[in-house]
């Protein structure tokens, strides 16, 4: 009895230690998303508010003025992929609106999507579009009308290598799925050679990193890789790797360190993301194409919508396979999921204005700046803008 | 017997043992009623009516006859008090009074306070295993083709026995790894701080392995992927290379260096706190009757410390190292930063992509599952909090078996 009284003092200091630096961390992350006192004079620059060219047929409710007092509290939930961007857009909507405070929660996809079917949030940020099962689930918070999708977000993903000398390759699909796959063991193979004359290649093992946690990257790129390479890469696509014994890390800036520190290894991230490392170009028709946020809006803006889907859904179908000159197919494309009709005015007020706001040029290039994505099209903005217009509130 | 540890100094006679000797005199004190308990058989049967009483005697003997006693013959101290220890009652008819009447005030009230902090700690317990046990079960009744949808989001699940096995292998593996490394220099560590370092550096050691305890495993994550992984892999590379020397065996090795051993070694970092400060208050407890009896005898500091501190210590260091291993089979965030992750039932411990942890596991996998996905994860929580159990009673188990007969033999 007498034995363990001391050392029980001593566990539980220690545990009282652990519990005061948990609690200071807890602090700081929570003075991280403390929203900038949004008291900051309203620049004028309100989002291109530019009327839909469709009106909308069958709105049977209130069409709203161009300029709305917005005021309240709103919440989305989702992708973390958007997070970034999401917050620069938040900060400055907020800025516009004196008395809107809106959250975004990056749970992850699936997280937000099942928040949002549950009615807990106002719009999911996702990686995939909704499914038809979730289309007609929304039904039940959303009204006859259901939900839709609007891309919001593009990123390129690029092939970033750390070889020695080396910053620019050409990789096709086929090279790209047999490093990944471990066919091809080094650097100096001769199939990569043959598409990189005159580059020195140094012989250097390949290590491939993949992510290891589950990821909407991981999702796009084994895409690609199954439509333009089917044979070395028999995989479908899903959000987490599906060979056995790679190496592999956890979140974009995970993966880009371990390449950093490791000569000969592979991995694919966020284009934004991958700092000084080597890039490839992967083969589109007869030509190459390097990575580039203009090529990923390109090879969105080319691809045609998913069929099937509500009219004013504008869910992409990747064309990755595309022959385009200047597209470059390898990308993500994140959406935003929300209703066509708001039972509450103020939601479907607020929910309006902020889908046109985070679309218009200066957000996507905000976005661009912050999180090296791609900036939306023209042609793709309006198609959102109209979609926008078709989203009704009241009762 | 009051003149034993200054015997027991002289025999050690070596400079930097001052501090020494004072501590040995408290710890004699404190361990003559230790060593009481082997005179008096029945002492041990009565021992716990004498914790809850001995407070309450001590305040109330405080100016009663035994300081008296004391006065006159301050040798029999120590045997006296034992006496009244083991008859809190008999000499001392206000006790029973006294006992009934403090629990009146806010006396009453605070027993209510820790009675329901009692309770509440039950019902969150309980409250948490019903919550996993609730959640995990549709995992366990899914059908195949409910399975089949959760495999399009984790293509390397074979079964959910499957994949739960290979998580608990993992899990298993890491911590005794890291159980491994880390229990020999914790011992060591408790050793020096309690016989071996002068009282002042002793006081900084302890203060220091204790505020590694307070170092968030973030912290431990972000050094072991950014600086140790890197660094250590060619060392790893080395020892691959020298067993595969062995005919028959293949040992791999990682080009990243992110690996089980790597882990294993911030693991055994983020332990070693805990099993040095309960082995080093366990070996501070030897009594120092059997330290001098041994060094009387002849032995060496190493032999002294090998026939009486270990022997006694021992089950404090398995309470220790269980404790140890209870954390390591929890840490999710070094892991999740270190380990390149893999779902194989494998002893490439220098390779990655071979095993993954439970918990680094759930935290990977959450942020983008949705359905049953979620349930799978929280099935794979379910075993992790049902081998934390275990590890905890098991430690327990031992600890009470071992503690009869510890000590006073």
């Amino acid at each position: 009895m007498r034995i363990e009284g001391t050392p029980l003092k001593s566990i539980m200091r220690a545990g009282a230690a652990t519990i005061a630096s948990a609690l200071a961390l807890a602090l700081l992350a929570g003075c991280a998303d403390t929203a900038p006192g949004a008291a900051v004079d309203n620049t004028p620059a309100a989002p291109a508010t530019t009327a839909p060219a469709t009106e909308p047929a069958g709105t049977e409710t209130t069409v709203p003025e161009p300029s709305v007092t917005l005021a309240g509290e709103f919440s989305g939930a989702g992708a973390s992929t958007q997070e970034q961007s999401m917050a620069a857009w938040i900060a400055s909507f907020q800025n516009q609106h004196n008395g809107v405070n809106v959250n975004y929660d990056p749970s992850g996809s699936g997280a937000g999507r099942t928040q949002f079917l549950a009615g807990g949030v106002l719009w999911a940020g996702t990686d995939n579009v909704l499914t038809d099962d979730e289309v007609a689930q929304s039904l039940a918070i959303c009204g006859p009308e259901g939900s839709i999708d609007l891309p919001v977000y593009i990123s390129a993903i690029a092939v970033a290598f750390n070889v020695p000398g080396v910053q620019e390759l050409n990789l096709s699909s086929d090279n790209i799925a047999r490093l990944f796959t471990g066919e091809i063991t080094n650097w100096n193979d001769p199939a990569i050679a043959a598409d990189n004359p005159g580059v020195d290649l140094p012989d250097l093992a390949v290590t491939p990193i993949h992510r290891s946690d589950s990821s909407g990257t991981t999702n796009n790129f084994m895409s690609w890789l199954n439509a333009t390479a089917p044979v070395a890469f028999p995989h479908s696509a899903s959000s987490t790797w599906p060979l056995e014994g790679g190496e592999s890390a956890a979140g974009t800036s995970g993966v880009v360190n371990v390449v950093n520190s490791t000569p000969g290894a592979v991995t694919y991230s966020d284009l934004g993301a991958i700092g000084g490392l080597g890039r490839a170009a992967i083969q589109v028709g007869d030509h190459w194409e390097a990575p580039s946020a203009v090529g990923a809006a390109r090879a969105v803006e080319v691809s045609p919508l998913l069929e099937g889907r509500h009219q004013y859904d504008l869910a992409v179908s990747l064309d990755r396979t595309t022959t385009e000159a200047g597209a470059y197919p390898l990308v993500l494309v994140s959406y935003i999921a929300v209703c066509l009709h708001y039972q509450n005015e103020s939601d479907g007020q607020f929910v309006r204005e902020f889908i046109t706001y985070i679309t218009s040029d200066s957000a996507q290039q905000m976005s661009a700046q912050v999180a090296d994505s791609a900036p939306i099209t023209a042609t793709m903005r309006d198609q959102i803008h109209s979609s926008v217009a078709a989203i009704t509130y009241g009762s | 017997m009051g003149s034993m540890p200054s015997v027991g100094s002289l025999t050690w006679a070596e400079p930097g043992s001052v501090g020494r000797l004072g501590e040995g005199e408290v710890v004699s004190d404190r361990d003559n009623i230790a060593a009481s308990e082997t005179l008096l058989p029945e002492f041990s049967r009565l021992e716990d009516e004498r914790a809850e009483d001995a407070v309450l005697t001590s305040q109330v003997n405080a100016g009663s006859n035994l300081t008296a006693d004391a006065l006159v013959r301050p040798h029999t101290i120590r045997s006296d008090r034992a006496e009244s220890l083991l008859r809190p009652d008999a000499d001392n008819p206000k006790k029973r009074r006294h006992r009934q009447n403090a629990d009146r005030g806010f006396s009453r009230v605070f027993r209510w306070i820790a009675t329901g902090s009692a309770i509440f700690i039950l019902a969150v317990l309980a409250a948490v295993a019903i919550f996993l046990i609730y959640r995990a079960l549709p995992a366990f009744t899914a059908t195949d083709a409910q399975m089949a949808e959760v495999r399009t989001h984790l293509p390397r699940m074979t079964s959910l026995w499957g994949l739960m096995g290979t998580l608990v292998f993992g899990t298993l593996l890491a911590a005794l790894l890291a159980l491994l490394l880390a229990t020999p220099i914790a011992v060591g560590i408790a050793l020096f701080i309690s016989h071996y370092a002068p009282k002042r550096v002793a006081g900084i050691i302890s203060y220091v392995v204790d505020l590694l305890a307070a170092i968030p495993s973030v912290v431990f994550g972000l050094w072991g992927a950014l600086v140790l992984a890197p660094n250590i892999r060619t060392f790893w590379g080395w020892i691959a290379g020298a067993l595969s020397r062995v005919p028959g065996v293949t040992v791999s090795n990682s080009a990243t260096g992110r690996s089980v051993a790597t882990a294993s070694v911030v693991l055994a970092v983020m332990i070693l706190p805990i099993i040095t400060a309960v082995s080093r208050e366990v070996f501070r407890q030897t009594p120092t009757l059997h330290e001098e009896a041994a060094l009387a005898l002849g032995a060496t500091r190493w032999e002294m410390v090998k026939t009486a501190v270990l022997p006694f210590g021992r089950s404090g260091v398995i309470s220790a190292a269980m404790l140890g291993l209870g954390r390591a089979l929890g840490e999710t965030m070094a892991v999740l930063m270190i380990l390149s992750p893999g779902f194989l039932v494998s002893l490439q411990i220098f390779d990655g992509g071979q095993v993954q942890t439970i918990a680094a596991f759930i935290a990977s996998m959450f942020p983008e599952s949705a359905g049953l996905t979620i349930n799978v994860l929280i099935a794979c929580g379910l075993a992790l909090f049902i081998i934390s159990m275990a590890v905890n009673m098991g430690a327990r188990w031992i600890t009470a078996r071992r503690a009869e007969f510890s000590g006073a033999n």
